[in-house]
């Protein structure tokens, strides 16, 4: 048998090109995104299956549904806030329903590595009602992309595959099989069931909870949830919580343990457990949503749940070996060398010859001359200017937020309102609230720090750049006067200075494009 | 058998090409092995990491759990500092001496070299040094774990092949290049071995090493450099005051 050695991000890419994938689709974010780049690699010389980024995840994900409502398999894929944006679009995917199989590879942060939360995709999959597969290893990821596949071809469901940081980013040897060819063009022909008018939407929504004792016969019967009893303690285990749990377990142990990796949540297996058991130890990388469950609002009657909610856990961040074995109650492992305190930190920068910094160097001067200036900022490399020696920037909280949060903190009579955010940021989510600041005709200044590529995650295509940059901005009704190009270099440093105090004095929106071409993207020869 | 490697960098210092050829090595061999890394936010220029296990049984973690780790292979000297909780008692800590300081509180290079000499399973080696005279400043990724080898539960060629697996793409002289800082590492690991083991301390050697041409050590030699220099610091500013890098074969001048 063949192994390969992947990524799970790669592993879960190479599993839906052979389960015949016809596109995948997907907006760049830590940590989803190699399972787009793994596609476009292999697949770039065949050109059989489409795989470009799209401008935001609610696009990707309406693209994957158009290919899925003609008749073909598509997958999308997004980091978990990704899925917020592309929410409205994944929520009535589910009342739909899908034609071509529709799999959703959504990937989690725990501990938040690269995130701005550590939101936990599985409540999504239950909001929706969709039917939800956790794979514990790369393996799983590969094996699950058919079921999920098939499944979504079969009931007629969008499916979700969750990952998380640690297994996104682990690689590992997997075994692979036969490609599946890709499905023929089938355009679907039921158009009540796309066209959510509120008379066809009720119709659909019917469909879909009557879907569900389907799903949860799946979930029972699935070989991804394995129960086995053995003694009076048990153990409640989601997706890769397996590996640290049996990582701390000796072949001798006496647990009744029940995994989890198919959702929704076996009730009936749960069911078995709690009976059998007298206390309860529940483990998953993420909010405590079946901890929660199992609970419920009031407790167990003669079981204690012990979890997140109740100290055993940490109520925050990633879980690791450690963790589940402390919370097992075994002693901790003796170790070579005590942990170091006080050790130096080495935080993430801006590379050297950055232009960000160039552009930051400027802002900053440029504002000296008000009182404790605040910057509102926005999702990419950039974001780093908020730490030292720049502290430049003062906010960051979703896709293209800093123009919007700039314009209401304007409207609240704050000034100067000052935004910062990338090219492609722009491209996700600042068009819109640029229109609205414009049309407004609210007083703030928005710089664009058009670097021609999405740096933080690794080069990829920017879709607004140069031209196409300054057409959108343009296009909003922006007056031309008060829209500006710089060039962040240092030779440059005071008349981009005098640029930007120009704008500031200005009363209206503005917008500054700082253009120079990341230097990891000249290194590459991208751009 | 199982096997559990903390690789320890800087971002951009090619801790997953590291990664790379012992993940190959491992499959090749009919191993179980995970490897998990980072991507992202801490590759620019922040602490980097990747936890590498195999074995001859299945492994379950991606992350290696707290006081199981066998070796520390770093590319940076601070770096180990931050991981060697990780380690069991009799693991083994493999460590470039050459400090990337991309931060205003890098402590002082000498105390640093000294905290980590105190530990008695250390090998360090100047990959800098190494890197060089193999040709390519950017190979000490390969020297260090070249350093390490000897400690992994493959054969050199194994891992030689892989490296030329790796650079294949950069064309032969990259290969070249990256093999050369391979051997030059596995060489100077043993050799800093011998030294230790032949009554040197860790200091002494590490800075014997670094003053030697890197291209002519042979472990073979560590024991007459120890016989030659033994404790004594007066000998060993000798060498150090050598005008030109000293071929490795000339202890016994130094005696």
């Amino acid at each position: 048998m063949k192994r390969e050695i992947l990524l799970g991000d790669e592993a879960i890419g190479l599993g839906a090109i052979h389960s015949g994938m016809s596109g995948i689709y997907g907006y760049p974010g830590t940590p989803s995104t190699e399972i787009f780049e793994y596609v476009q690699r292999v697949t770039k010389a065949d050109g059989d299956i489409h795989a470009f980024w799209s401008t935001n995840e609610k696009v990707a994900y309406e693209e994957a549904l158009g290919m899925s409502w003609a008749g073909k398999r598509a997958l999308v894929c997004m980091k978990h806030v990704g899925l917020n944006v592309a929410a409205d679009a994944f929520m009535n995917s589910a009342v739909t329903g899908t034609n071509g199989g529709l799999v959703l590879a959504v990937a989690d942060d725990p501990g938040m590595h690269s995130s701005q939360n550590e939101q936990d995709s599985r409540f999504f999959a239950q909001f929706a009602l969709i039917p939800c597969f956790e794979p514990r290893n790369q393996q799983e990821c590969y094996d699950m992309m058919f079921e999920a596949f098939e499944m979504s071809e079969e009931l007629s469901v969008p499916v979700m595959v969750r990952l998380v940081t640690r297994i996104a980013h682990s690689r590992a040897g997997v075994a692979t099989r036969d490609r599946r060819p890709q499905n023929e063009l089938d355009p679907s022909k039921e158009i009540k069931k796309w066209t959510l008018l509120p008379s066809n939407a009720r119709v659909q929504y019917k469909h879909l909870t009557d879907k569900q004792p389907e799903l949860l016969r799946r979930a029972e019967e699935s070989t991804h949830n394995e129960l086995r009893l053995a003694g009076k303690s048990g153990v409640l285990v989601c997706g890769l919580a397996d590996n640290y749990l049996y990582e701390n377990l000796e072949s001798d142990h006496d647990l009744s343990i029940l995994s989890i990796r198919q959702y929704p949540l076996p009730a009936g297996k749960v069911r078995e457990l709690v009976d059998h058991v007298d206390e309860l130890l529940v483990l998953e990388d993420g909010y405590p949503l079946v901890e929660n469950m199992v609970r419920g609002l009031f407790g167990l009657v003669g079981v204690r749940v012990k979890g997140r909610m109740t100290g055993e856990i940490p109520r925050t961040g990633e879980l690791n070996p450690d963790i589940v074995r402390e919370a097992l109650g075994l002693p901790a492992l003796p170790t070579a060398h005590a942990p170091q305190t006080e050790l130096a930190n080495r935080p993430p920068a801006l590379c050297k010859g950055c232009p960000h910094t160039d552009s930051f160097r400027a802002l900053n001067e440029a504002l000296n001359i008000f009182d404790n200036p605040q910057v509102f900022s926005d999702i990419g490399c950039y974001t780093l200017a908020a730490l030292p020696p720049l502290e430049a920037v003062h906010s960051c909280v979703a896709m293209g937020a800093s123009i919007g949060m700039a314009a209401g903190a304007a409207h609240a009579g704050y000034s100067p309102a000052v935004a910062a955010i990338g090219d492609s940021t722009f491209s996700h989510g600042g068009i819109t609230p640029l229109l609205s600041a414009v049309q407004q005709h609210v007083n703030l200044n928005i710089l664009v720090l058009d670097n021609s590529t999405v740096g933080m995650t690794g080069l990829q295509r920017s879709m607004s750049t140069g031209q196409t940059l300054d057409q959108i901005i343009l296009g909003t009704g922006i007056e031309e006067d008060h829209f500006r190009i710089i060039e962040p270099t240092p030779r440059n440093h005071e008349a981009n200075i005098e640029v930007m105090r120009e704008e500031l004095a200005y009363d209206g929106p503005s917008v500054i494009v700082a253009r120079r071409a990341c230097i990891e993207a000249l290194k590459h020869g991208i751009s | 058998m199982e096997k559990n490697i903390i690789l320890a960098g800087v971002g951009g210092q090619g801790i997953l090409s590291i990664a790379f050829v012992i993940d190959n090595a491992a499959l090749d061999a009919g191993f179980h092995f995970k490897q998990a890394e980072v991507h992202g936010m801490a590759q620019r220029g922040g602490a980097v990491q990747s936890n590498l296990r195999y074995g001859d049984s299945e492994i379950y973690s991606d992350i290696i759990p707290t006081g199981s780790a066998d070796l520390i292979l770093s590319i940076e000297p601070l770096e180990v500092l931050r991981y060697w909780h990780f380690l069991r008692p009799g693991g083994w800590v493999v460590t470039s001496i050459t400090p990337y300081v991309n931060i205003p509180d890098y402590p002082e290079t000498d105390e640093l070299l000294t905290e980590l000499a105190a530990f008695d399973n250390i090998v360090m080696v100047d990959t800098a040094h190494i890197a060089k005279a193999a040709g390519n400043l950017r190979a000490q990724n390969m020297a260090a774990v070249g350093a390490a080898s000897e400690l992994l539960d493959f054969s050199e060629d194994q891992l030689l092949g892989f490296v030329e697996k790796l650079f294949a793409r950069k064309g032969e002289k990259m290969v070249a290049v990256n093999q050369r800082a391979f051997k030059y590492g596995r060489a100077a690991g043993l050799f800093f071995r011998g030294l230790v083991d032949g009554g040197m301390p860790r200091l002494a050697a590490i800075k014997l090493s670094a003053k030697l041409a890197a291209e002519t050590i042979d472990p073979e030699h560590a024991g007459a450099w120890a016989e030659a220099l033994g404790a004594d610091e007066n000998k060993l500013e000798t060498v150090l005051a050598e005008k030109e890098a000293v071929a490795c074969d000339q202890a016994a001048a130094f005696a």
